[in-house]
């Protein structure tokens, strides 16, 4: 049995050991980026597959099945197969891999082990979306973490190892809750990690209560939850553009893709009755997320506090549980990782020139780097929810959801959420207005040069998704519904809360 | 067909002696005996001072390796006293082959030393010593080749004759072994006065028969698992590691940390597991108690070392708990679990003390610090040194990850929840001392140039072994099932 899933999961190995063979560091770019590129046209291929098969009728949960006994005493198996929520994460990190492997064409330092740690860490990523076993999520989950401590450490700038030690020990924590987690279910659930096995068979409702907290958690360390949020100003500010990209939105993704897929999904008993934690979390995240950012004047920090706010929001859509909100929650898991792979981008392109990422020392970029600016513009408003770009469709399917619940708990903590738009919007145009607006503070940034080539052609790639998402939202609900009906399937035989 | 040839020809010569039947149940001694005596040899007829007895003993240790394989076969013999089947068989294996990876790399170190033919001589009679112990049947040859391992490693502790420190480690070692080998022989003799018999199995029926576990039971089993946890050094039997390993010339260090631990873990598994499972409660809470700690205070000390060797000492302490994790329930997939994890934990060691060694032998300190901008100049090493860390500290895709998952998913079960927690995340603790040293080569400045010098060809295999084994055993499952399909 073979499934084009084999070799989009091997095939970043593949480029990282073309990478390592290669003699000297002058293509090890070059080999990335074809490779990026190939890799983003493979998962083209299969979205196209996969929406003709849907469209044929084709009705099974995960499509494009793969099945090998790995440690047949563990009845451990490398699985993989997808569902729509799947196929748009994969589409959402080929896209940002590209770009990624544009942006960092004028690395200098070690070009060779950049590239070679950035192929694992998108191996990482793909493998986990893809995964339709415990253990093999759980081995690319944990894959993508120790290249992240790298690639902060080693390239990165200001205190860059006190920042990795942060992310790699607070990742690692989560995942050693996931991994206690995961084993206590194998335990008592009948000694399998197979997740389409787990799904229709749930443990009963006093382990599902001891293990979601381990699962919900763990995962959630991944996705900035509220109080395990603190790795990610530190982390995103210190890495280097393509680092922060992949972190923020990659690597956060898989933190809220194992939230939904793994603790909800395989625990659906206790994910309701933890409901009104996640719901109290999540907005705390998006306030605090929001009220954080407002007093940063760092821009990689405004980005990282922001994506404690936005990544509130896929929580939120989560923690709702109706089928809008968790459609919502899809949907914004793919925005934010393109919307703010895009942010880091510009303003990677734009630190890159001036040298300084200080909001009040820079202004009038617009003068002399028109292009970047307008990216940085774009990549602004679209973090602010302006309809059109991918923001405000995910964000509103979000509040269309959690507006389902009528009682006073959820309409309180909806109106909350919603009201951090506004401070959003004073952020974000606050800090576009001082940077990109203005009068020029610095005359030498008069002669700063516009973004090169690749960085157009990597701004250039990733606005155009988020304006595709947000000018065809339909079809991409249309993507992701069937999934999230699925997952809703999973509480029909339960209470449904007031 | 080759193998039953021998085997009549021999038989016809001798008429089943005893030698036949010696050297095909216990070919891995037999041919080592033969190996001492020519090393011996060697020396007597030395005339030219020809010091690479590092090579010739790993030559010596890889030929043994498929003649064994040839000749060997599975029984009993002298009464049950000795029993070879393939799992211990295979189990001596791998301890000879770690052996003759360590002195390839002691190779460069001994031949500036005068007494190189006695190290060689002494670190196979140690590992016979082993061999013996893991094929007991019988409290008495367990004993013996317990000795036999450890009296000729005190010696080789004292072996760098100019330094007081190593004098010191050598003493260490003989007393406390001493020690942990009369609370073994205590034991043991409780357990004797209890069932009356020395034969293992003998000794476990009778545990199984008694109702009720009696005091003397009870008492045996404490002593013996002390005496087992000094000599697998866990907390809190742990004292003598670090400054034995200190003092100890880095060769001796390496066989101390790897070959003679995975020794004690693969008797623990053959000899106490089956032993003492037969006491369950003790054995559990026994068991659980010593992980906690020897897991804790492992990864409590080594946070703060700065001198390689405590260093390896305390995190190899922290490892040892992860061993002991998966018997708490012994079963069969706890037993696999951790003879593959040892293997992994032996190929990881190698490319550590192999890199350790040879900067050693370059003249650096041995500090952590010399590490520090070490990958600016030292590009090969650097990514063995990480990788066999990342592979101590379990992170995919290197084997270690495999192996610790093992371990802890055969030591789950349903009443030790919290134990399993508090193991998991001393797992991250431990990544953080490990990760530190990744960071002293990756991110930081360089101290000082570290003059290293070009690294012989034989030395780079066995790196280059130890990263294939880290990369290769967990991602293919072949070691796993190969263990398996031998229970």
């Amino acid at each position: 049995m073979s499934s084009p899933l084999i070799l989009i999961s091997v095939f970043p190995f593949l480029i990282a050991l073309a990478l390592l063979l290669m003699p000297g560091d002058k293509n090890s770019k070059i080999i990335s980026t074809i490779g990026a590129a190939i890799q983003l046209a493979l998962v083209l291929f299969l979205l196209r597959d996969f929406m003709s098969l849907r469209a044929s009728g084709v009705n099974e949960q995960f499509l494009f099945l793969y099945d090998y006994s790995w440690f047949a005493n563990w009845n451990i198996h490398i699985s993989l197969g997808i569902d729509g929520m799947a196929m748009t994460m994969l589409l959402m990190t080929a896209f940002v891999v590209l770009a990624g492997s544009l942006i960092s064409w004028n690395m200098q330092k070690l070009p060779k082990e950049f590239f070679i740690l950035l192929n694992l860490l998108s191996a990482g990523a793909y493998g986990f979306f893809s995964s339709l076993d415990l253990f093999t999520m759980f081995f690319f989950l944990e894959l993508a973490v120790v290249p992240k401590f790298l690639l902060i450490g080693i390239w990165g700038s200001g205190e860059k190892e006190k920042s990795a030690f942060k992310l790699v020990l607070m990742l690692m924590a989560g995942s050693a809750l996931i991994l206690v987690g995961m084993l206590w279910l194998y335990l008592q659930n009948g000694h399998t990690f197979s997740i389409v096995e787990m799904a229709s068979n749930p443990p009963s409702k006093e382990i599902q209560m001891l293990v979601f907290p381990l699962l919900f958690v763990g995962f959630g360390v991944f996705t900035a939850l509220f109080p395990f949020h603190t790795w990610v100003p530190d982390g995103h500010s210190s890495a280097p553009t393509a680092g922060s990209m992949f972190l923020a939105g990659i690597s956060m993704k898989l933190g809220a893709f194992g939230c939904l897929r793994v603790a909800t999904y395989l625990l659906p008993e206790a994910a309701q009755s933890y409901s009104w934690i996640i719901v109290v979390l999540a907005s705390i995240a998006i306030i605090y997320g929001a009220f954080a950012t407002l007093m940063q004047t760092d821009l990689k920090y405004i980005n990282a506090y922001s994506s404690i706010s936005h990544c509130g929001f896929i929580l939120l859509g989560i923690g709702m549980l109706t089928k809008t909100s968790i459609t919502g929650a899809i949907m914004q898991m793919v925005s934010h990782g393109l919307m703010t792979a895009l942010f880091f981008g510009a303003i990677g392109i734009i630190y890159s020139r001036t040298h300084t990422r200080k909001v009040e020392e820079m202004g009038g970029l617009l003068k002399s780097m028109p292009f970047i600016s307008s990216i940085f513009i774009i990549a602004g408003l679209c973090s602010l929810g302006l309809p059109g770009l991918s923001g405000f469709a995910a964000e509103m399917t979000i509040f269309v959801g959690s507006w389902q619940h009528a009682d006073i708990f959820h309409r309180i903590s909806s109106v909350l959420a919603i009201s951090s738009i506004v401070v959003t919007a004073v952020y974000i145009l606050r800090a576009v207005g001082k940077v990109i607006m203005g009068p020029i503070k610095n005359v030498d940034y008069l002669k700063l040069e516009d973004a090169n080539l690749t960085d157009k052609l990597a701004t250039g790639l990733l606005t155009f998704t988020v304006l595709f998402m947000g000018l065809a939202p339909f079809w991409f609900i249309g993507l992701v519904s069937k999934d999230a009906q699925i997952i809703m399937d999973q509480f029909t035989h339960q209470i449904i809360l007031p | 067909m080759l193998k039953s040839l021998w085997i009549n020809l021999l038989t016809k010569l001798f008429y089943r002696s005893m030698f036949v039947q010696l050297f095909q149940y216990l070919p891995i001694e037999s041919l080592l005996f033969l190996l001492v005596l020519l090393i011996l040899g060697l020396k007597i007829n030395d005339k030219t001072h020809n010091n690479s007895y590092g090579n010739i003993m790993a030559l010596g240790l890889f030929i043994i390796l498929p003649l064994a394989f040839i000749f060997g076969s599975n029984g009993n013999l002298f009464g049950n006293m000795v029993q070879a089947n393939s799992i211990n068989f295979f189990e001596k294996m791998i301890l000879v082959f770690a052996t003759a990876l360590i002195s390839i790399q002691a190779n460069d170190w001994l031949s500036k030393q005068n007494h190189a033919a006695e190290f060689a001589i002494l670190i196979i009679v140690s590992l016979i010593g082993m061999c013996l112990m893991l094929s007991a049947g019988n409290m008495l040859i367990f004993y013996l080749g317990l000795e036999m391992a450890s009296i000729p490693v005190a010696a080789l502790a004292t072996f760098d004759l100019q330094k007081q420190e190593s004098g010191e480690a050598g003493v260490k070692l003989i007393l406390s072994s001493a020690f942990a080998s009369g609370m073994m022989l205590f034991g043991i003799s409780w357990l004797y006065g209890s069932t009356g018999s020395l034969d293992i199995q003998t000794i476990s029926m009778g545990m199984a028969d008694s109702k009720f576990s009696s005091m003397a039971e009870i008492w045996g089993l404490i002593l013996v698992f002390s005496g087992f946890a000094f000599k697998i050094s866990a907390v809190p039997f742990h004292f003598w590691t670090a400054d034995v390993y200190q003092g100890s010339p880095l060769s001796v260090t390496a066989y101390l940390a790897m070959v003679s631990k995975a020794a004690m873990a693969f008797v623990f598994i053959s000899i106490l597991a089956p032993l003492f499972i037969q006491l369950p409660q003790v054995w559990i809470a026994l068991v659980s108690i010593t992980v906690a700690l020897t897991i804790f205070i492992g990864n409590l000390f080594a946070l703060k070392q700065s001198s390689i060797k405590r260093f390896l000492a305390f995190s190899s302490i922290a490892q040892v708990g992860f061993i002991l994790l998966a018997l708490i329930m012994p079963s069969e997939q706890s037993i696999v679990s951790i003879i593959y994890f040892v293997i992994i934990y032996l190929f990881s060691s190698i490319g550590i003390f192999g890199v350790t060694t040879w900067l050693e032998s370059s003249g650096a300190k041995s500090n952590l610090s010399v590490f520090k901008g070490f990958y600016h100049e030292h590009k090969f090493l650097s990514w063995v040194m990480a990788i066999c860390l990342f592979s101590l500290a379990g992170i995919p895709p290197t084997a270690g990850f495999f192996g610790k998952f093992f371990l802890i998913g055969s030591g789950i079960n349903i009443n030790n929840f919290y134990l399993i927690l508090f193991v998991v995340l001393n797992m991250v603790v431990s990544l953080y001392y490990y990760l530190k040293i990744v960071k002293y080569m990756f991110m930081d400045a360089p101290l000082e140039v570290v003059e290293v010098k070009p690294i012989p060809l034989s030395l780079k295999l066995t790196l280059i072994i130890s990263m294939l084994g880290v990369i290769s055993f967990g991602v293919s499952n072949w070691l796993y099932n190969f263990i398996h399909q031998l229970l």
